[in-house]
């Protein structure tokens, strides 16, 4: 049980585009470094190929793009693969950070400053110490995706 | 396979479900030995086999407390045991109403999966039916009686096609025994085996301790059977186990594995020089082979799996519909991987009750046009180059093209003028199309929505082509063509814009590959379209770096790859950067992300690791659309034309004569053809010569021999000669134009009387007369060789 509940409230962080942002531990199957990936052309622009991960063929999604941010300057992507009902899927961001441990009551809803596209892809803010973490909504930003 | 009744599967006590797994395959078996039995009522050794079965089901359930079920059983039972002894012989009303037992006892089974109870059918009618039957009644021939029997089995001939799709997930793993023919009346393990229908979600598979001469008998009308040789076979369950059909799919993924990384394995080694390396590699490379082999074959069903609901669909669609049909089967051994059988099946079990429905003719007509009163269906299976080729053949009326097209333009599907150009290979053709039915009135049978389009689609989603061929007044037969296995597929690799793509070999025609002066020549452009002129037809081109939207890593003055494939019955040439290699890949799906871009159908990993994906032939050839109808047509009308009449047909060389003259040599006769700069030629007594490979050729002008006027803008820049060898000497044949090469069917007709024109004949749209160029060459010969050399070289007279 307090396994558990430690992982609940555990966050593998990332940057984006300046961006302090967060996914729930248990949704996260692993975190690689760069890999290398076969183009998929005419499919849409937030497919940024295909990963060989031993053996199964894992579909990349760049979260820049699905995020609405800018292009990736320079530097090789991280991935952070998530699970899915489809199988794992690979998040393109560009650089991995710590697993932090967060606090309920620090938890808020995502900020009116936020710009609206990006805001709705956004569950809320938790308050750190040092800065704010923004909660992925990977339901909405992710998976939902072929709908759209 | 999705089953209503599957996700309850939990509830179920394991005794219970264990029952069921048993009864449902018994019962499947059931249905063919009734049919069986009722076509040699003789049949000792079937009817033992049903009271068994019917036996079993009845201890059981008494024994687990299904008290109606082993009601119906027990009067079943007891009909059979008169039966069995002799007291009754079997006839048609028996046998309904014991196919009837057997769908009420179905009917139990599947309401006890999913409620764990028998439900509140009322069976009574049935179970006095019986009880009146196995007390010798006549209850046959009066139409009263045998009312009551009919009405029972109706409700459940419409619950077959669901019945039909719930098909088992489970297979047989078989063994072959040391030596088969060690002891004479064992029986032989490669014996069909009985499919069980599991419905719930723990599909495993049941031993069937049959011997053959109990599950075949099916298959031929009258089999010889030795009712002494074999009692219940119990050797053969010995070979047998049970398999979780997981278990298999997942052993069957780790060898597609493993076969990736034998090829990255290989890939090293071609690299290492360490001979034992080299060598064990090697071995590993043979051992995943046979792995690889060996796996696929515990996938591998025996069609008549399939095969044997059919006699009961046909015998219950037949009689509901007063015809009579007898099913035959041929190669139902002929093996096919389990995901295709299951995905064959719909199709099939559609295209039976088609044949039986719309193409034979009810008996009455049958007899008036000279026909046997029973119509035959024939089903056939066998492999062919990697392929598995199903037949199902009926002897009934045809397909009437003329129908076809009234009912094609009743509908509005296409306007008289189209139709009107098509041939009645098209016309038979359009049944596949959406919203086309051809019986005249709806049958409860056939007219449910569920069209041949469906049935053409879904044998195209595995790859398979399906393809008709009719005879009016003669019968039918549908030949579907599928592959072996899906998972693992051998592919072509090719190269476009830096990545690799992976083409399925099935769609593959072949590779054309035209160096850079000969592509300048053959690939045009029609309309801005890009063409390729390959044997005389237009074949038209995609790009796969345009349609794929990357550049190419192409230079100019590389030669041009062309793929040629096969999507539908069209055929288009695919250009790419380079052909790679050609490679047995695993197929695997994409994500959903990706799974909506219709060029591709799945994706693969290659020998170094890299991902690559496989393309749809299908996809990119509606996604390009270069295929044109009238084009393809052309097409189509050529080789049914080649098929139809059977003429001779012959590649031949257009040339230009004069100003507006076509003539035309075949190719055969051609050596080759060559351009001179008029500053070579040279006089030879009275004869223009070139030099020509060391030696002097003469010229001759095909205008001037043919009395045809010169052309009046002569090319005098060069002059085109076609070479011509025979008689030991090549002579060369001076024309205007070389205009293509054509391969067309000869028809010739005699119009003019010049000894030198063989006849004339129409190329594209064109008169043109066919020359006889051995003729000429031999006239001009004997014009200007002295004739003692010409005697000498062995051709005078």
């Amino acid at each position: 049980m307090a396994v558990n509940e430690l992982t609940e409230r555990q966050y593998c962080t990332f940057y984006l585009d300046g961006h302090f942002l967060g996914i729930g531990v248990k949704e996260v199957q692993e975190v690689l470094k760069y890999q290398y990936m076969t183009e998929v052309p005419l499919a849409d622009s937030v497919v940024a190929g295909l990963i060989n991960l031993r053996g199964q063929i894992v579909t990349a999604l760049d979260l820049r793009k699905v995020m609405g941010l800018g292009p990736r300057q320079g530097k090789q992507p991280m991935n952070i693969v998530v699970r899915s009902d489809d199988g794992p899927l690979s998040l393109l961001v560009d650089e991995i950070g710590d697993v932090v441990e967060v606090e309920q009551d620090n938890f808020e809803d995502p900020p009116e400053t936020l710009e609206v596209s990006f805001r709705h892809l956004i569950k809320g803010v938790y308050k750190l110490q040092e800065k704010l973490m923004l909660v992925l909504d990977l339901d909405r930003a992710v998976f939902s995706l072929v709908e759209a | 396979m999705t089953s209503t009744t599957g996700d309850s599967g939990g509830q179920i006590p394991e005794e219970v479900a264990e029952f069921l797994v048993e009864s449902y395959e018994n019962l499947d078996r059931l249905d063919q030995d009734l049919v069986t039995l009722e076509s040699d009522p003789q049949n000792h050794s079937t009817l033992s086999s049903i009271f068994r079965t019917i036996h079993t089901i009845k201890g059981t359930c008494g024994f687990l407390g299904f008290e109606k079920l082993e009601k119906v059983a027990h009067v079943g039972e007891n009909l059979l045991s008169k039966l069995r002894d002799g007291v009754l012989i079997i006839n048609p009303s028996i046998t309904t109403a014991l196919l009837a037992t057997v769908d009420a006892v179905r009917e139990m089974l599947s309401e006890i999966e999913s409620t764990n109870q028998e439900g509140n059918g009322d069976y009574s009618a049935l179970i006095a039916t019986l009880s009146r039957l196995a007390a010798g009644e006549e209850v046959v021939e009066t139409p009263s009686a045998v009312a009551p029997v009919v009405d029972a089995a109706e409700p459940i001939v419409e619950a077959e096609p669901e019945t039909i799709q719930t098909g088992a997930s489970a297979f047989v793993f078989q063994r072959k025994p040391a030596s088969p023919q060690a002891v004479v009346g064992e029986p032989t393990v490669e014996a069909e085996v009985s499919l069980p229908i599991v419905e719930d979600a723990t599909p495993s598979v049941e031993v069937t301790p049959v011997p053959k001469e109990e599950t075949n008998v099916v298959a031929e009308a009258k089999v010889e059977t030795d009712k002494e040789k074999a009692p219940a076979g119990s050797s053969v369950s010995d070979a047998n186990i049970r398999v979780d059909v997981g278990l298999l799919d997942k052993l069957m993924n780790l060898v597609g594995e493993l076969v990736l990384a034998r090829n990255q394995i290989l890939q090293f080694t071609s690299s290492q020089t360490d001979s034992s390396f080299v060598a064990a590699s090697q071995r590993l490379n043979l051992i995943t082979s046979e792995l690889q082999e060996g796996v696929m074959k515990t996938r591998m069903q025996p069609i008549g799996n399939v095969w044997s609901k059919f006699p009961r669909v046909v015998r219950d669609l037949a009689l509901s519909v007063g015809k009579q049909v007898a099913i035959e089967f041929e190669g139902r051994e002929t093996e096919l991987d389990r995901t295709i059988i299951e995905s064959i099946k719909d199709p099939l079990t559609h295209l039976v009750r088609n044949s039986v429905d719309h193409g034979i003719e009810p008996p009455e007509v049958r007899e008036k046009i000279g026909k046997a009163r029973e119509g035959r269906l024939v089903l056939r299976a066998y492999h062919e180059g990697g392929h598995v080729n199903i037949e199902i053949s009926d002897d009934g009326s045809g397909i009437n093209p003329e129908k076809i097209r009234a009912n094609a333009l009743k509908k509005g599907l296409f306007r008289a003028d189209q139709l009107d150009k098509m041939s009645e290979r098209e016309l038979v053709n359009l049944i596949f199309a959406p919203g086309f039915s051809t019986a005249e009135k709806i049958t409860n049978v056939s007219g449910r929505g569920v069209g041949m389009d469906v049935v053409k689609t879904n044998i195209e989603k595995i790859g398979g082509t399906i393809d008709i061929s009719t005879n009016l007044g003669e019968g039918t037969t549908f030949k579907i063509k599928i592959p072996l296995t899906l998972a693992i597929i051998p592919a072509l690799v090719v190269a476009a814009g830096g990545q690799r793509y992976a083409i399925p070999q099935v769609s593959l025609v072949e590779l054309v590959r035209l160096e850079k002066d000969q592509a300048a020549v053959d690939i045009d452009s029609v309309y801005g379209a890009p063409v390729c002129r390959l044997r005389g037809n237009l074949l038209p081109l995609v790009y796969l770096c345009d349609l794929m939207g990357t550049s190419t890593a192409k230079i100019d003055d590389d030669a041009v790859n062309i793929v040629v494939l096969q999507a539908d019955e069209r055929q288009f040439g695919l250009v790419v950067d380079s052909v790679v290699d050609t490679e047995e890949i695993v197929v695997k799906p994409l994500g959903k992300q990706v799974k909506n871009v219709d060029v591709y159908a799945g994706a693969t990993i290659m020998g170094d690791g890299k991902v690559a994906l496989i393309l749809d032939v299908m996809g990119i050839a509606q996604r390009s659309s270069v295929i044109s109808e009238v084009r393809d047509r052309k097409l189509k009308e050529l080789s049914a034309s080649n098929e139809g009449e059977n003429v001779e047909r012959q590649t031949l060389l257009l040339l230009g004569v004069g100003d507006n003259y076509r003539v035309a040599v075949p190719l055969a006769s051609v050596d080759r053809l060559e351009e001179f700069s008029p500053d070579v030629l040279e006089w030879a007594g009275d004869n223009q010569v070139v030099q020509y490979r060391d030696s002097i050729m003469p010229l001759i002008w095909l205008s001037s021999t043919l009395g045809v006027p010169a052309a009046s803008d002569p090319d005098t820049a060069s002059i085109q000669v076609v070479v011509h060898s025979g008689h030991g000497r090549r002579v060369g044949v001076v024309v205007d134009r070389i205009l293509d090469i054509v391969n067309v069917a000869m028809n010739l007709e005699k119009v003019s009387i010049k000894s030198q024109i063989m006849g004339s004949t129409v190329v594209n749209n064109r008169v043109t007369d066919i020359v006889n160029i051995d003729e000429i060459v031999q006239d001009a010969l004997v014009s200007f060789i002295d004739a003692a050399e010409y005697a000498l070289s062995g051709y005078g007279g």
